[in-house]
């Protein structure tokens, strides 16, 4: 966009206008977010985070007490005193939903970081550095691709000790590469940018062209990234928890799950017991989800103006047509 | 045989410079001859203007005397120095400093993550012209008023999409200032901003050259920008470097059929409406993979001789500074 | 005619009241730089705008019927038959999967020729733009950039429009294959008859090819004059401006200064007189009232206050 001019004297001769200076002068990261937080869906989104986050960290105050410890018969129904009943164990439902976001949160979050980073280390470097390089970190990241998920998933947890850092190593093992991948394509597109060529004849270092110039352009996608990884952690944890391949005497919503089905919990009609946790694993899922279409729809400015000129058509009383559509009264 | 201008009148010296790139896959990879053999000087505080239509390998050129490419074949001599023998594998910081680059698309050279001080400041720390903030800054300031760029401080502190073209444009040229080039080399540098702002920016350029002594070389597919700043002109065809010489016996004695129908096909406003002479030449540039020898304008010349198809002629003097690679004009 | 762009920032008037008109025969160039609303005009009268464009006052009439008044199906008829347009970039306004003759012959039968008829009018219009009929059975790709416009100008004559839009068709072409194009068109333009609104930011072209021109700023006309007059008889200071912008291949050498500053943002444009910022004869009036324009002399109108 061009700067505001105002009306200034008329120019001496050949000498350029002095813009008015703008407010603030908004560095495009920075727009980025400024336009993502007033987004419906990022706000949906946002809020479901903040609420299960603040949920795993306020957890002694929110429901205190041990959330494996014996409370109450078994298969107890929701009631006031236990607001989401009990488990096949006698434990407190709704006391192991709260703490049991502590350990899915923690194990979705540390693998998005973990395989983020991972995959920024050898996507960018795979697409900076042409040849021999390039070709052997592309090939060590087809493997990973190729590889069916679920079954090395399995292979890797029954060797390894159970535990939540051998979750997450896992995980980190087998996420890592789309994202790889993904950021690979862009460093190489990037990289024939002008931009980077002008550095190049500017006498700039590798390192600085690749971590100062080329990332900060890849931020909305480092973003999406992270963020798909995280709803993707949590999905296969709960899903890895449920096969027994973890660390059962742990209270997370995927080892609920687990006990939930060890305890027949479908047959016992004890709806309680797997709903809660699933419902939870789905909410942040669908958190994650909402917050990369949000994005999305920044980072597509044809996606914005469709929605802007739609509301326009629908205030005039226009219908969806093919030719531009006239309208004779004056756009506020 | 052009003799060349002896060495210590010239800032860039280009021999026989060649780039073929490959293309397809395995082993029967074929290869496009963007630039064939070419051979020109450049003086010190001059402006050279090359000029061809888009495929004709101009900016290849540019991009192998700037080292952003490999050279396949050929000599550059940089001040006398042969370049790719003192340093073949990477360019040096003191080459960087002395040549410098302008792009053709004013947004895609600035990053848009970064502000323009950022941009003007980089060069200045790279080559240690300024080390602490206070002085970068100033530095900055000052560059950015050399190209007209006012207020300095406010501008500095903006993104490059809150800039007009002509205004990234010329915080491009600043950044090339910065590092105290000897050289320039422009790729169409306004090819793609306004109409108005043109103009702006070749006074620029030459008000460079003039106060500074900075040498350009300024690729452009438009014959008259180049006769407004140019004082040497050269025509490219399909890869070759086919007339050159002095900006005004171009204009008005050129002798290469494609330096002619360039001219001819020029909208010359100030010459009104005047029916345009017909040179008589069809057909469109030929491919560039894996040409057939002899000269390339063959298939569109209206004044092809049997030898065309066969050998590539050599420079001829037409005039003293005024050379043609043209079979009419041969030995 | 106006025409506004929703945006984040506020609507755009892309164009603001835009009038002038085209007779029979007529070559009229439209001349502006970006910003301009030019391409936008051209559009418009076609209605073929995307969103986030609203066409938002004013008439178009040809021949009587006033185009933004007609609906999709009126629409359909209307255009191609009436009014065709070339576009800027062939490259993009071919389909890059379809074989030319069935891109060509698209068009026709849409508008109910029988095969036979579409096919032998193929070849005709191949002869007319000057393509060997072998290349109908090209796919784009396969052709050059010149022959591609030429195919685009094919397409455009299918069914014999009386006037025909051209939105900068040679820009991205070099100046060789340029000036062939142009002549290709003038040469229809005397066999078929069609006018011709030909859009460009290259005043230098108009000059040679038109009958007469109008020169647009910030969405707004600001002088139109017969060619010939306006080559030597410019007016509006942004005219002049522009043609002090064209550095030229003969003659002597004179500095030229362009115009300093930049086109103005179309959210808030300046006040008064769009073009008083950078206007180098501006006065106090220019900046607080709009200019009305004004009737100079035969077929020569001017916006500015100086008249």
């Amino acid at each position: 966009m061009d700067p505001k001019t105002k009306t200034t004297p008329p120019p001496l001769g050949n000498e350029p206008l002095q813009p008015v200076p703008l407010k603030n002068p908004v560095s495009t990261q920075l727009e980025f977010f400024q336009h993502l937080v007033i987004q419906p869906k990022a706000i949906i989104g946002l809020v479901i985070l903040a609420v299960f986050i603040s949920m795993a960290i306020f957890a002694p105050l929110i429901a205190p007490g041990d959330p494996s410890r014996f409370v109450d018969r078994p298969h107890r129904p929701p009631s006031s005193e236990h607001w989401l009943g009990t488990t096949g164990q006698g434990q407190d439902v709704f006391v192991q939903v709260v703490w049991g976001a502590r350990i899915s949160l923690f194990i979705g979050f540390s693998v998005g970081l973990l395989t983020t980073l991972l995959g920024l280390i050898i996507g960018m470097i795979a697409g900076y550095i042409p040849g021999v390089i390039d070709g052997l970190l592309n090939m060590f990241t087809n493997v990973f691709l190729l590889i069916p998920g679920l079954p090395l998933l399995i292979t890797l947890a029954s060797f390894l000790p159970p535990g939540i850092i051998t979750v997450i190593l896992v995980l980190t093992a087998t996420g890592w590469a789309w994202s790889a991948r993904v950021f690979r394509s862009q460093t190489l597109s990037l990289r024939e940018k002008d931009f980077v060529s002008a550095s190049v004849v500017s006498g700039e270092n590798t390192s600085r062209i690749v971590f100062s110039e080329i990332l900060p352009n890849m931020l909305s996608l480092v973003v999406s990234s992270l963020f798909g990884s995280v709803a993707y952690a949590i999905a296969s944890d709960a899903g890895l928890a449920f096969l027994g391949f973890e660390n059962v005497n742990n209270v997370s919503w995927g080892t609920m799950l687990f006990w939930a089905s060890n305890n027949s919990a479908l047959l016992q009609e004890a709806w309680w017991t797997f709903l809660p946790p699933g419902l939870c694993i789905a909410l942040v899922s669908f958190a994650t989800t909402m917050l990369i279409y949000a994005m999305d729809e920044i980072t597509n400015p044809r996606l914005r103006s469709e929605k802007e000129i739609s509301i326009v058509l629908k205030k005039f009383h226009i219908g969806a047509k093919r030719s531009t559509p006239v309208v004779k009264e004056p756009i506020a | 045989m052009i003799r060349l201008n002896s060495e210590s009148k010239n800032i860039l010296d280009v021999r026989g410079m060649t780039k073929h790139f490959p293309v397809g896959v395995f082993a029967r990879a074929r290869l496009v001859h963007a630039v064939e053999n070419a051979t020109f000087s450049v003086q010190y505080g001059q402006v050279v203007a090359l000029v061809g239509e888009s495929g004709s390998g101009k900016t290849t050129t540019i991009r192998m005397i700037a080292r952003l490419i490999p050279v396949t074949q050929g000599e550059i001599f940089f001040e006398g120095a042969d370049i790719l023998k003192t340093e073949p594998h990477r360019a040096s910081m003191d080459y960087r400093s002395k040549v410098q680059l302008i792009f053709q698309d004013p947004f895609a050279s600035l990053n848009a993550v970064h502000t323009i001080e950022h941009h003007l400041a980089r060069p200045l720390v790279i080559h240690k012209k300024a080390t602490d903030r206070q002085e970068i800054h100033d530095r900055v300031c000052e560059l950015l008023e050399t190209v007209d760029i006012k207020p300095a401080a406010e501008i500095a502190r903006r993104y490059p999409h809150q800039l007009s073209g002509g205004q990234r444009q010329r915080v491009a040229i600043a950044r090339a200032l910065a590092v105290d080039p000897k050289l320039i080399l422009a790729d169409e540098p306004i090819s793609m901003l306004d109409v108005s702002i043109r103009m702006g920016i070749l006074n620029l350029i030459s008000k460079l050259k003039e106060e500074r002594g900075i040498s350009y070389v300024y690729i452009t597919h438009d014959l008259a920008s180049a006769r407004y700043i140019g004082d040497q002109i050269m025509v490219m065809y399909a890869g070759h470097l086919v007339e050159g010489g002095n900006s005004e016996e171009i204009m008005g004695s050129a002798v290469h059929p494609y330096t002619q129908l360039l001219l001819s096909a020029v909208p010359d406003p100030h010459a009104g409406l005047r029916t345009r002479k017909d040179s008589g030449a069809r057909g469109e540039v030929p491919s560039l993979i894996d040409p057939p020898p002899g000269c390339p304008f063959t298939a569109r010349c209206p004044r092809v001789i049997d030898i065309c198809h066969q050998v590539m002629p050599e420079q001829t003097e037409v005039t003293p500074g005024h050379w043609v690679r043209c079979h009419l004009f041969g030995l | 005619m106006r025409v506004v762009y929703l945006t984040m920032r506020g609507p755009v008037k892309a164009v603001d009241g835009v009038s002038f008109s085209i007779k029979p025969g007529e070559v009229v160039g439209l001349a502006g730089e970006s910003g301009s609303g030019k391409s936008t005009i051209a559009h418009a009268i076609l209605r073929i705008l995307h969103p986030p464009a609203l066409i938002t006052g004013g008439q178009a009439l040809f021949a009587g019927l006033d185009i933004l008044e007609m609906n999709d199906a009126e629409l359909e008829q209307f255009r191609w038959s009436n009014i065709s347009i070339v576009f800027q970039s062939a490259m993009n306004a071919l389909n890059p999967v379809m074989r030319i003759r069935d891109q060509l012959m698209d068009v026709m039968l849409h508008h109910g020729l029988s095969k036979t008829e579409a096919a032998e009018r193929a070849l005709n219009l191949f002869d007319l733009v000057g393509i060997e009929p072998q290349r109908l059975d090209a796919y784009p790709h396969q052709l050059s950039g010149g022959m591609r416009q030429r195919v685009v100008i094919a397409i455009a004559l299918a069914l014999n429009p009386p006037m025909l839009i051209l939105d900068e068709p040679t820009t991205a072409l070099d100046v060789v294959v340029q000036k062939d194009i142009l002549q290709q068109i003038a040469t229809l333009r005397e066999k078929l008859g069609f006018s011709i609104l030909f859009i460009t930011h290259d005043l230098s072209l108009l000059v040679e090819f038109s009958t007469h021109i109008a020169i647009m700023y910030a969405g707004e006309i600001v002088e139109k004059a017969p060619a010939r007059e306006l080559c030597d008889n410019p007016l509006h200071p942004y005219t002049l401006g522009l043609m002090n912008s064209f550095p030229s291949i003969s003659g002597e050498k004179h500095k030229l200064t362009g115009i300093p500053g930049s086109p103005p943002d179309l959210v808030t444009p300046p006040s008064g007189c769009r073009f008083h910022p950078r206007c180098p004869k501006a006065m106090p009036v220019c900046s607080q009232t709009a200019p009305l324009t004004k009737i100079i002399s035969a077929d020569h109108s001017v916006a500015c206050h100086l008249y």
